[in-house]
């Protein structure tokens, strides 16, 4: 079987100048599964994301490669095609619950607007709808919440509705851009878990970018380890927790912090890694240049 | 516990929105029935001239007679009654020119702040040529092309004007446009045109609002300017305007028919801003 979605040797650059932003990445997610993004700031995990839901800022285009999303390649589509096929089978979690709600309207519609967009549901039908999902992310008063507009709303809150609104018309694919990183700590543990019941609950297959490989190995059944735009590891999270492959991978593992011996001082990536994965990016770089 | 709070600051925020919207509301609301009823209100034709009651003072002062509250002017004319009636085309002008204004410079400007690229190029160098004119000069020569009346005043102060809505809201929308909601839209499968209008204008609409009362103030003045040069409306119609350029050339005899204008004009242009201001304080979304 094939995978929900797949992507072939993307690579994306700068529109002004031929710099690799995203170097000939692949990478695969199963229906049904979370596949993590990791990396360092700047990697191009986030990158991926935009460009599979059509959203690249205007300053980086996709050079080649493909994404097919349930068999169809989104690139090789009409704007309107392409726009219509992610807004029917993928949605986002974006990263900043403060920007992600329209100020002025109230939460409810900006829940079932996208059923009545998407599924073309009846406004009734689609009202009644969003308070259920208003409930399944355990918040207490849906009927309140849909009359309230985001401001009137906290941070965590604002986040579950955009979680609802997120699975409210099916997708089979969630982008999640970093979803706790704009919330404070004890937000963020109830969101991951919210985030895997609804998932869990859904069947949704998952981007889930984050730099927190704790997080990944709670929350994903496989990752892609990112260095500069470039899948440097792939593998299934037992595999990548039991035996990282990639000498970057293993750097990164070690330095994540660990709470259960308190004492322990932090380890910073060595530097002859980055040099290593450097080298390898170059390479890799000319090889494309040569190929192009 | 915080929900309450939230709440209760914003009944506080309306609360303290206070004098200066209601006051200037009343003001304007005033002129408005002045404006409206102007033939019930009005002690006299203003036009009708009684050249035996020229420059009488108001009621207060000696030699007034009390059938011309604001006195008269060389004419003999009610100057109260003229400014009730001047009060209609004030008012006229400053809703049709201030909307139409608003409309068209605001639809321009989240146009290019929105969809960028070309209508942006198009648009933004526009904005910058219009702004080269000298406002003033530039609605004479309109004038001296379309001739007088009403409605050229409004084309005027349109064509003049639009590029005010259109800066700031352009850049109201490029603001908004930065914001995840939009990007969410876009996800959704919102068309670029459909996301333009449910999702930014009800964004930039405040803006739009309080520029509008700013406008319509501009617009007042605008049409007084060029009744002052005699450019509006016919000669003897009750401006504001002209009543400021006739009561000027008798200033030393009859005072009042020169400040009675301009004091409402004064009322009416600050009351208009003041409003903008008001309503800001209280439906501004970052306030909110």
């Amino acid at each position: 079987m094939s995978a929900f979605l797949e992507i072939e040797n993307l690579s994306a650059t700068l529109r002004r100048h031929p710099l690799r932003m995203l170097r000939s990445v692949s990478l695969s997610v199963p229906a049904g599964e979370v596949h993590g993004l990791v990396g360092e700031s700047g990697a191009g995990k986030s990158m991926i994301g935009k460009a599979v839901l059509g959203i690249l800022p205007p300053a980086i285009g996709i050079v080649e490669g493909e994404i097919r999303l349930d068999g169809e390649d989104l690139l090789k589509m009409k704007p309107a095609d392409r726009r219509r096929a992610i807004g029917a089978k993928a949605a986002l979690i974006p990263q900043d619950p403060l920007t992600a709600l329209n100020p002025s309207h109230r939460i409810g519609p900006q829940i079932s607007d996208r059923l009545v967009d998407i599924l073309g549901w009846e406004r009734t039908r689609a009202k009644a709808r969003a308070g259920e999902l208003l409930a399944e992310v355990h918040i207490d008063d849906p009927d309140r919440v849909m009359e309230s507009y985001p401001f009137e709303l906290s941070g965590g809150m604002r986040q579950r509705v955009l979680i609802a609104s997120a699975f409210a018309a099916n997708p089979k694919l969630i982008v999640a851009d970093e979803p706790t990183t704009a919330l404070d700590v004890t937000v963020q543990k109830q969101i991951l878990k919210l985030i895997r019941e609804m998932q869990k609950r859904h069947g949704t297959a998952m981007l889930f970018v984050t730099h927190d490989l704790g997080v990944v190995s709670k929350i994903c059944q496989s990752l892609s380890v990112l260095y500069a735009g470039k899948v440097v590891e792939r593998a299934s999270v037992a595999e990548f927790f039991a035996a990282p492959r990639h000498a970057y991978s293993r750097a990164l593992l070690a330095a994540t912090p660990k709470y259960t011996d308190p004492g322990s001082s932090l380890v910073p990536v060595d530097s002859a890694v980055i040099e290593a994965v450097a080298a390898e990016i170059a390479a890799s770089d000319r090889e494309w240049r040569h190929a192009g | 516990m915080a929900e309450a709070r939230r709440l209760e600051g914003r009944s506080l925020m309306r609360r303290r929105a206070g004098p200066r919207l209601w006051l200037s509301a009343v003001w304007l609301i005033l002129v408005a029935l002045a404006a409206v009823f102007a033939p019930l209100v009005a002690p006299h034709d203003p036009l009708a001239q009684d050249l035996f009651a020229g420059r009488l003072p108001p009621f207060w002062a000696k030699g007034a007679d009390p059938l011309y509250l604001l006195g008269t002017d060389s004419l003999g004319r009610d100057v109260l009654s003229r400014l009730i009636y001047g009060a209609r085309i004030a008012l006229t002008v400053a809703l049709i020119a201030g909307l139409a204004t608003a409309i068209i410079g605001s639809t321009l400007g989240l146009a290019a702040g929105y969809l960028r690229g070309w209508v942006d190029v198009v648009v933004s160098r526009a904005v910058d040529i219009w702004l080269a004119f000298p406002p003033v000069l530039f609605a004479i020569l309109l004038i001296a092309v379309l001739g007088t009346g009403l409605w050229s005043i409004v084309i005027a102060i349109v064509v003049i004007d639009w590029t005010r809505f259109c800066r700031v809201v352009r850049a109201e929308a490029l603001n908004q446009s930065a914001m995840d909601y939009v990007v969410s839209a876009k996800v959704a499968g919102r068309t670029r045109l459909s996301t333009m209008w449910r999702e930014i204008a009800p964004n930039v609409l405040p803006t739009v609002c309080v520029l509008l009362t700013i406008e319509m103030g501009i617009a007042v003045i605008v049409e007084a300017i060029l009744s002052f040069v005699n450019l509006s409306i016919s000669t003897d119609a009750p401006t504001w305007g002209g009543m400021i350029a006739e009561g000027r050339t008798s200033i030393h005899q009859a005072w009042w028919v020169l400040v009675f204008p301009l004091a409402i004009l004064f009322l009416t242009v600050l009351s208009f801003s003041q409003l903008g201001e008001g309503l800001k304080d209280r439906f501004d979304p970052v306030l909110r």
